[in-house]
């Protein structure tokens, strides 16, 4: 195992670096380095000598991919693509554009997000493989007919509707919790009731029935027939042999995201204001600054190929049949 | 199993004995359920949704908001409305405006009186005060300042016994437990000197830090530019491991020090509008204790620095600075006790704004800022009495504010029940939209191209625009200067003869048909290009909008559809429209300005040759959006800027004005009005946007805050019981189907065998 884990790690360098050079591109398209300069600078009274002074201080000055002007592999190593790149290699995130120091923001940020993300991901497991595990032993019937129902709705709903609503029952409405904030240790716990449930409830629908259908292929195989001939209940043949044949789809699609869960959500840290990794990512896209959204989309990758090393060897867990080499 | 199949196997399997043990289970977790409830409410004296720390209740605090996080708090780059929200309470420049006077009027904050001005010629001879602006070589401001004003408590003033410095020369070691500026144990103070802002007005040149007023002021203070370059050489000059320019070694040649409470500054020429930059934050005073301290290797390393933890002698100090979340500023004190103003505007003292007259301030201990991003959260909360204050939204204008008698504005009846009240101002601003005057239809002096221009401003209904867009949120612009500054007129005077007419006492828009008729006049008759014979076609280059925007362009779009004219659309993003401004590629273009001063050159001066951004060689500083130039407004420009205010400059003005109502290089746009509530608890309010350093002047009524905060925010529990029941219930026959199944006999019966 180590030696392909060794391996999985070093075939993720070169795909860190298609990816780092095509988030430059693509922001750099958009966005040239005097843009970044007067987003950063305001729009009143900045000089060309203002601009030129902040591109220099940050390396913006210098050809962006290729410096035809110079020798060797000076030509490649002296662009504003390697000099911002290769240093992230080591986790050294260096500055943001107005100055702040990258690394140190995403680590007192990571809190807040997991803050939201783990306990959706924990109580959304169990609730999602609970509900599916009753709509399958109640195969059939009004109460899989009608989960199934719930489920298409569930489905059908956009995330900020959720988010609308909860907000207007349950905080505006009842008084139940705050609409919005933040707080330090347990102060934190009454922000996050709200899109915690949000955040279970808007993913429901589609996971229950993913869920449901992993459940309902391993119903229908001999083992549960036979577990079921030998005397079994129901619920031990779901709870101790359906559910533990199951594990190997739904690790693929649990464990793959929780190295992710790092990076927040987007939306909801937006609506609820909890200053987490999401929200920074979005400050940084609407200002421009490419430091934090290189950083951001680097750590991304890294995470996701976490993920997925993980998720292989999740698997050597749980089904010893399965070895890797 | 079909659904009524399974009804009826549960209903079979109805079992008393077991239904009971079953309601007894239920009825036991739903007393838990409602005893925690009910013992969680009960618990605190703050409200279920009250997002703030239980020990600030009834806090003399202001609770207030921020969007975007401030990128600097160094008062010499900062210069946002987001980020002077905060170092306007921090620092002190030496002046300030009178917080209820209108106009603006200028007033000494640690300055003991206004500067004395004098004027020198080109070889350092005295002037008289009437002198001719061209015999004026320099204008040297002198500032007195108070004495025994301090400095907030900070640990870069902190010394030991022996007057040793505890923390200006900190190692790794001792900076390895240090993460914000708090975890220094140690702080001092000292008295404000004239070094200070001399020291700070250095900074402006300094070669690490950018100035947004550096290129302006470099063309003014004498010797700033060649300063910055003495800088720039001196870090150069510097050792690596050295990370502080001690600016005390190099001297500014246009600024003196005279003794510690005097300071002189010296400008090339008559720029009577410096004043106001003096009551700016970049004119504060820095001191260099503070600059070397934050200059430390390990407390950069940190994020600690004077960018990020502000050091002022001003009424409050920021003692929490998470920009990702809150922002918290406490009463300094330090502060010299300045009191509310005793004097203000007919009406002020029926309103209630002279009530604290003469009491020292500030009123307010603390003043916390959260951050919100999104309106829902923010409105709402103001609703439930958690934000003292509020804007209004578009979402949210017809819930707030109704129109009464004369379309008058104020507080819708539900907002008069909760004691909220509506505060008016017409900002400083103005939105326009502007012609490129390069573009060969549109721009240019040719009689053709300015009666095309005209038609177009008659045609555009701004007052249509105001009422539908702004929610009648704004004063149609007969001109580019705002109300409030000197120089505007108002009523027939101010009213704009080529796009409107006086009728029964106020101005209205002349009608379509001189439009057409200047149209036709310009060579485009019902909209058709003589010399083509095609339709005429117009370009509007906007700012990519969002879908809920694209009715304006479409409201837009049928304004220039009454002359016959068709407009075309070209939306892109504001890297991409910056550009074409500059490049002077645009055609038609909207854009806005918010003056830094109130004086009529900070709106003229958009409008003045030499400042067009179309080959102009100083760029982004330029501001002439439009690359408007005539001679006559130039030099009447150039004659206006240097002149005190007066009958003589307002005659000019008024010139300056016709010439540009005349030429038509803008269509006017509309001033908008800032509407503001404020909750019953909420004193002294007298909204502006021209000075920043209000909070000193607001107080707050914490006990009724409180009590209103908790009528209004009673937890509502039904719905949690009810939520309760329909999951309870609709699991129930479930749960029965189970249990029977669980205890049925896999073989019911066995039939005996045929044989």
């Amino acid at each position: 195992m180590p030696s392909y884990i060794i391996r999985r790690i070093l075939y993720a360098v070169p795909i860190l670096i298609g990816v780092n050079l095509i988030t430059f591109m693509l922001f750099f398209v958009v966005n040239t380095p005097d843009d970044m300069a007067r987003m950063q600078l305001g729009v009143k009274y900045v000089t060309p000598e203002a601009i030129e002074k902040w591109k220099v201080e940050r390396g913006y000055d210098k050809p962006l991919l290729f410096d035809g002007e110079r020798d060797g592999l000076r030509k490649i190593t002296e662009t504003i693509f390697f000099e911002k790149s290769i240093a992230m290699f080591v986790f050294d995130f260096g500055q943001s554009d107005d100055g702040r120091d990258i690394g140190f923001e995403i680590k007192s940020r990571m809190l807040p997000s997991l803050a939201i993300a783990l306990p959706v991901f924990v109580l959304g497991l169990i609730v999602y493989i609970t509900c599916a595990l009753i709509m399958v032993f109640f195969r059939a019937t009004y109460i899989d007919f009608w989960g199934l129902v719930l489920c298409v709705a569930l489905m059908s709903i956009s995330s900020l509707f959720y988010i609308i609503t909860g907000q207007f029952l349950m905080s505006k409405l009842w008084h139940l919790v705050p609409i919005s904030g933040f707080g330090a240790g347990v102060d934190a716990v009454k922000f996050l009731i709200l899109p915690v449930i949000i955040g279970v409830v808007s993913s429901a629908g589609a996971n229950t029935r993913w869920y449901r259908t992993i459940f309902l292929e391993e119903m229908g195989k001999e083992y549960v027939r036979t577990a079921r001939a030998k005397g079994l209940s129901e619920h031990l043949v779901l709870f101790r042999h359906v559910l533990k044949n199951a594990m190997i789809p739904i690790l693929t699609g649990a464990v793959v995201i929780v190295p992710l869960l790092f990076l927040g959500s987007l939306i909801v840290e937006s609506f609820f204001g909890i200053p987490g990794l999401g929200s920074y990512t979005i400050d940084a896209i609407n200002s421009q600054d490419f430091a934090v959204v290189r950083a951001m989309v680097f750590l991304g990758s890294v995470l996701y190929i976490i993920g997925l090393i993980l998720t292989d060897i999740s698997y050597t867990l749980v089904d010893p049949r399965i070895r890797l080499s | 199993m079909q659904t009524a199949e399974c009804i009826a196997k549960v209903t079979d399997s109805y079992d008393l004995l077991n239904v009971m043990k079953m309601i007894r289970k239920t009825g036991t977790l739903f007393l838990i359920c409602s005893t925690v409830i009910f013992l969680i409410g009960c618990s605190g004296p703050t409200s279920w949704n009250d997002p703030y720390p239980a020990s600030e209740a009834g806090q003399n605090i202001l609770y207030s908001v921020f969007t975007e996080r401030p990128k600097h708090l160094d008062p010499v780059q900062s210069y946002s409305s987001n980020e002077i929200q905060f170092t306007a309470q921090i620092y002190q420049p030496p002046l300030q405006y009178h917080y209820l006077k209108r106009p603006f009027t200028l007033i000494p904050a640690t300055a003991v009186n206004l500067p004395t001005v004098s004027y020198y010629d080109h070889n350092d001879r005295l002037l008289s005060d009437n002198a001719e602006t061209e015999a004026i070589a320099y204008t040297q401001y002198e500032i007195l300042i108070k004495p025994n004003i301090f400095y907030q408590p900070h640990p870069a003033f902190a010394k030991n016994e022996g007057g040793e410095w505890l923390y200006h020369q900190l190692s790794d070691q001792d900076v390895a437990a240090v993460y914000t500026l708090s975890d220094f144990a140690e702080t001092g103070t000292r008295e404000l000197t004239a070094h200070d802002y001399v020291y700070q007005i250095k900074r402006l040149a300094h070669p690490k830090l950018h100035s947004p007023i550096y290129g302006l002021m470099a063309d003014y203070i004498v010797g700033l530019r060649d300063y910055a370059v003495e800088l720039r050489n001196a870090e150069h000059a510097m050792p690596e491991q050295e990370t502080f320019l001690d600016l005390r070694k190099y001297a500014l040649h246009g600024v003196k020090v005279i003794n510690d409470y005097t300071y002189q500054i010296r400008i090339n020429g008559k720029y009577p509008q410096f004043i106001y930059w003096l009551a700016m934050p970049f004119f504060s005073p820095i001191p260099w204790e503070a600059d070397l301290f934050y200059s430390q290797k390990g407390l950069i390393e940190k994020n600690i620095t004077l960018d990020w933890y502000p050091v002022g002698t001003g009424p409050y100090m920021l003692t929490e600075n998470n920009p990702n979340l809150r922002m918290v500023l406490k009463r300094n004190p330090h502060f010299y006790g300045e009191s509310y103003p005793e004097e203000g505007m007919p009406g002020d003292l029926e309103n209630g704004l002279l009530n604290d007259a003469g009491k020292p301030m500030p009123f307010i201990d603390e003043i916390v800022y959260t951050r919100e991003r999104e309106n829902i959260p923010r409105w709402n909360k103001f609703l439930q009495g958690y934000y003292d204050a509020s804007g209004i939204g578009s979402d949210s204008f017809d819930q707030a504010v109704q129109l009464v008698g004369q379309g008058e504005a104020t507080v819708t009846d539900e907002m008069a029940a909760q004691g909220i009240r509506l505060e008016t101002t017409v900002a400083v601003s103005t939105f326009y939209m502007g012609f490129n005057m390069l573009d060969p239809v549109v721009g240019g002096t040719s009689e053709s191209a300015r009666k095309l221009r005209q038609a177009i401003s008659i045609a555009v209904d701004y007052e249509e625009y105001i009422s539908i867009f702004a929610n009648g949120r704004g004063l149609s612009a007969h001109g580019p200067i705002a109300p409030g500054v000197p120089g505007y007129r108002s009523g027939k005077e101010g009213m704009n003869p080529v796009v409107y007419e006086w009728v029964d006492g106020e101005p209205k828009r002349k009608p379509l048909q001189i439009a057409r008729r200047l149209l036709a006049e310009a060579g485009y008759p019902n909209g058709i290009d003589l010399k083509t014979g095609s339709p005429l076609i117009l370009y509007f280059d906007v700012v990519a909008r969002s879908t809920e925007d694209r009715s304006i362009l479409d409201w837009m779009r049928k304004q220039f559809q009454k002359l016959n004219i068709q407009l075309v659309v070209r939306s892109t993003d504001y890297n991409r429209f910056q550009d074409k401004i500059r490049k002077g590629n645009a055609q038609i273009f909207e854009w806005g300005w918010h003056a830094d001063y109130p004086d009529p050159e900070n709106f003229l001066f958009l409008l003045y040759g030499p400042q067009r951004k179309a080959g102009n060689s100083s760029g982004s500083s330029a501001n002439n959006a439009a690359n408007y130039e005539n001679a006559e407004y130039d030099r009447l420009f150039e004659q206006m800027k240097d002149m005190e205010v007066g009958i003589l400059r307002q005659e000019i003005i008024d010139r300056m004005v016709d010439i540009l109502r005349h030429d038509s290089p803008w269509l006017w746009g509309y001033h908008p009005k800032d509407y503001g509530l404020y909750h019953a608890w909420f004193k002294n309010i007298k909204p502006n946007r021209i000075s920043n350093n209000n909070m000193k002047y607001y107080r707050i009524d914490a006990a009724l805050r409180e009590q209103k905060r908790h009528e209004w925010n009673a937890p509502v529990l039904w719905p949690v019981m009810l939520l309760f029941f329909v999951i309870v219930g609709s699991l129930w026959p479930a749960v029965l189907a189970f249990r029977r199944y669980e205890k049925s006999a896999a073989i019911k019966s066995v039939e005996p065998l045929s044989t």
